[in-house]
């Protein structure tokens, strides 16, 4: 294993993260802010409690998926990509690294900043809710997951992308979406049968009803379920890497 | 330790648009040695190189680095090779030194701020050690990334183009540093579409064409190989015809004030005396006499004509 490479490759990430800390944390914050005042004080007065929880503490998990999601998909399709358009990827394909480590600099430094973006949202929520956490253990375990399933994702995007467009397309087209319609903001169990049945094809209702299950001890589907799709989505995505680094896809010519 | 630095075996390349750039080619060079791979744009050169290095996929054959199979030991394979591509590759934002201590981690070499101060001194880069790369010329953007090549201390240094593009002056100085890297043990192999490059700097020479290597040579052999000689009578008054001479090619040049003689310096078929005694029969006398030898630009149009 060539750990230095990885630790340079990680480092290298963090850095770049951390040039842009301002920016980087302001706009996740602000935006919590905002979706509190909307959907907290202005809206959730109004709302009844959702399963017994208050409105505004329910849709806490959602908001921090929201931004974890969002943060994992745009950094690590960023971070792979940047290189390919330079072409500095050159030295990562040349220097002698295996893809796992590859992935685990690159995945690993995403993954990273996510989890920190989300601890941000986190504490900034709690100034305006209440917060409960009934399984802080699971809530890191969620937390950290998804954003290493998502940076992968990230990063498989980032591969395939072959222009800025494209590589603002995926999210915009499909991980806003997903993360809409998976629950942020209200209970999947909510839907009429049928758009409850399609809702399940969707990653995001298992990461979402897992996370919030770890705040309040409810959750649209089973623990097991969620943390079973979560491997599932983990392996799957591991195994488009593995795919794209044999084959060379858009890596190698 | 082992001679061979690299051993190429029936590389092929064919890209997926059907393009062959690798038609087989079969080399090998010798550790210590400066390599010139020498082809017009689209030879195959570039390919060449990133086949060796991980970056290309080659199609079929077999490469050996310094005894490494570059797919199955490709980790050792790669330690042994720093890499300076054709297009200026750096990151912008990065400073001169982290860049370069960036890339040595890379190779999972342990930090040496000795070893990169040295070798950015060697460059002339250490005055520009905390500069953005984006703040640099071209010129020492180019010598950020043989710095960047050279950081892990590899024993072979691919230079895909070091001097397009570059002015006289630094490109000269390139060729020092060069030089002085072959004196440490570094094999280096350098692509050029300039001659005069591969003449100045190679000891061997692999002429590609096509993606089939055309004749590797050494520079010395491959000259006289191919070197024509050419013998300039300059004479005292114009010809108006080329005179007759049997077994002597014989051409006018400057409207018929020089008359040339071309001939193959290792064959041993030609006498210059017994060509002046026959144009002095016909009252052909030179005022002087020069002679000239072809470059390797010329050996080069000859060989892929």
């Amino acid at each position: 294993m060539n750990y230095r490479g990885i630790q340079s490759i990680y480092a290298f990430e963090m850095g770049r993260t951390l040039r842009t800390i301002g920016q980087s944390i302001a706009s996740p914050v602000i935006s919590t802010v905002l979706y509190f005042i909307v959907f907290g004080a202005a809206m959730g007065s109004r709302i009844q409690t959702m399963d017994g929880v208050p409105y505004g503490a329910f849709i806490v998990p959602g908001l921090i998926m929201l931004t974890v999601l969002g943060q994992s998909v745009s950094n690590a399709s960023f971070g792979i990509y940047f290189p390919r358009f330079t072409g500095t990827i050159y030295e990562i394909l040349s220097a002698p690294l295996s893809f796992i480590e590859i992935v685990l600099g690159y995945v690993g430094a995403a993954a990273s900043k996510s989890v920190i973006i989300g601890t941000i949202v986190l504490i900034t929520a709690a100034f305006f809710v209440p917060l409960h956490i009934a399984h802080p253990l699971w809530m890191i375990f969620f937390l950290v997951m998804t954003s290493v399933t998502f940076s992968l994702m990230g990063f498989i995007i980032g591969i395939w992308a072959d222009g800025f467009e494209k590589l603002q397309l995926i999210p915009l087209l499909i991980i806003t979406p997903l993360t809409f319609l998976g629950g942020s903001f209200y209970s999947v169990k909510m839907l009429p049968p049928f758009w409850y049945k399609v809702s399940l094809v969707n990653p995001v209702v298992y990461l979402i009803s897992g996370f919030r299950w770890s705040f309040y001890e409810q959750g649209d589907v089973s623990l097991v379920t969620s943390v079973t799709m979560i491997g599932v989505f983990t392996v799957a995505a591991l195994g488009i890497i593995a795919w794209i680094f044999r084959t060379g896809y858009r890596l190698r010519k | 330790m082992q001679s061979t630095a690299i051993e190429i075996t029936g590389l092929h390349k064919t890209y997926e648009n059907g393009f062959q750039a690798l038609a087989g080619i079969d080399l090998e060079i010798k550790r210590g040695e400066i390599f010139a791979l020498l082809g017009p744009n689209g030879a195959g050169k570039t390919t060449l190189i990133g086949a060796i290095c991980g970056i290309v996929q080659p199609s079929a054959g077999k490469i050996l680095v310094c005894g490494h199979d570059n797919v199955t030991d490709y980790r050792a394979a790669r330690m042994s090779i720093g890499l300076v591509p054709q297009e200026l590759a750096t990151d912008a934002f990065e400073s001169v030194w982290n860049t370069v201590s960036f890339s040595r981690g890379l190779f999972g070499k342990p930090r040496n701020p000795a070893y990169i101060e040295e070798l950015l001194k060697k460059l002339s880069l250490w005055d520009k050690k905390d500069e953005q790369i984006r703040r640099l010329s071209g010129g020492m953007k180019r010598r950020v990334m043989i710095a960047k090549a050279l950081s892990h201390e590899p024993d072979i240094l691919f230079l895909d183009e070091p001097t397009a593009g570059v002015d006289v002056e630094l490109r000269k100085s390139m060729w020092a540093q060069v030089r002085a890297l072959q004196e440490t043990g570094v094999t280096v192999i350098l692509t050029t579409h300039y001659i005069e490059e591969a003449e100045e700097m190679a000891n061997r020479i692999g002429v590609i064409n096509k993606g089939r290597l055309v004749i590797t040579e050494t520079k010395d052999a491959l000259m006289k190989k191919m070197g024509k000689r050419q013998m300039v009578f300059v004479l005292r008054e114009p010809l108006a015809s080329l005179p007759s001479v049997p077994d002597y090619t014989l051409a006018l040049e400057e409207g018929g004030n020089k008359l040339i003689y071309t001939y193959n310096a290792h064959q041993d078929d030609h006498d210059i005396s017994d060509l002046l005694e026959k144009l002095s029969a016909q009252n052909i006398r030179p005022r002087e006499i020069e002679s000239r030898q072809s470059s390797l630009e010329d050996i080069f149009i000859q060989l892929i004509g």
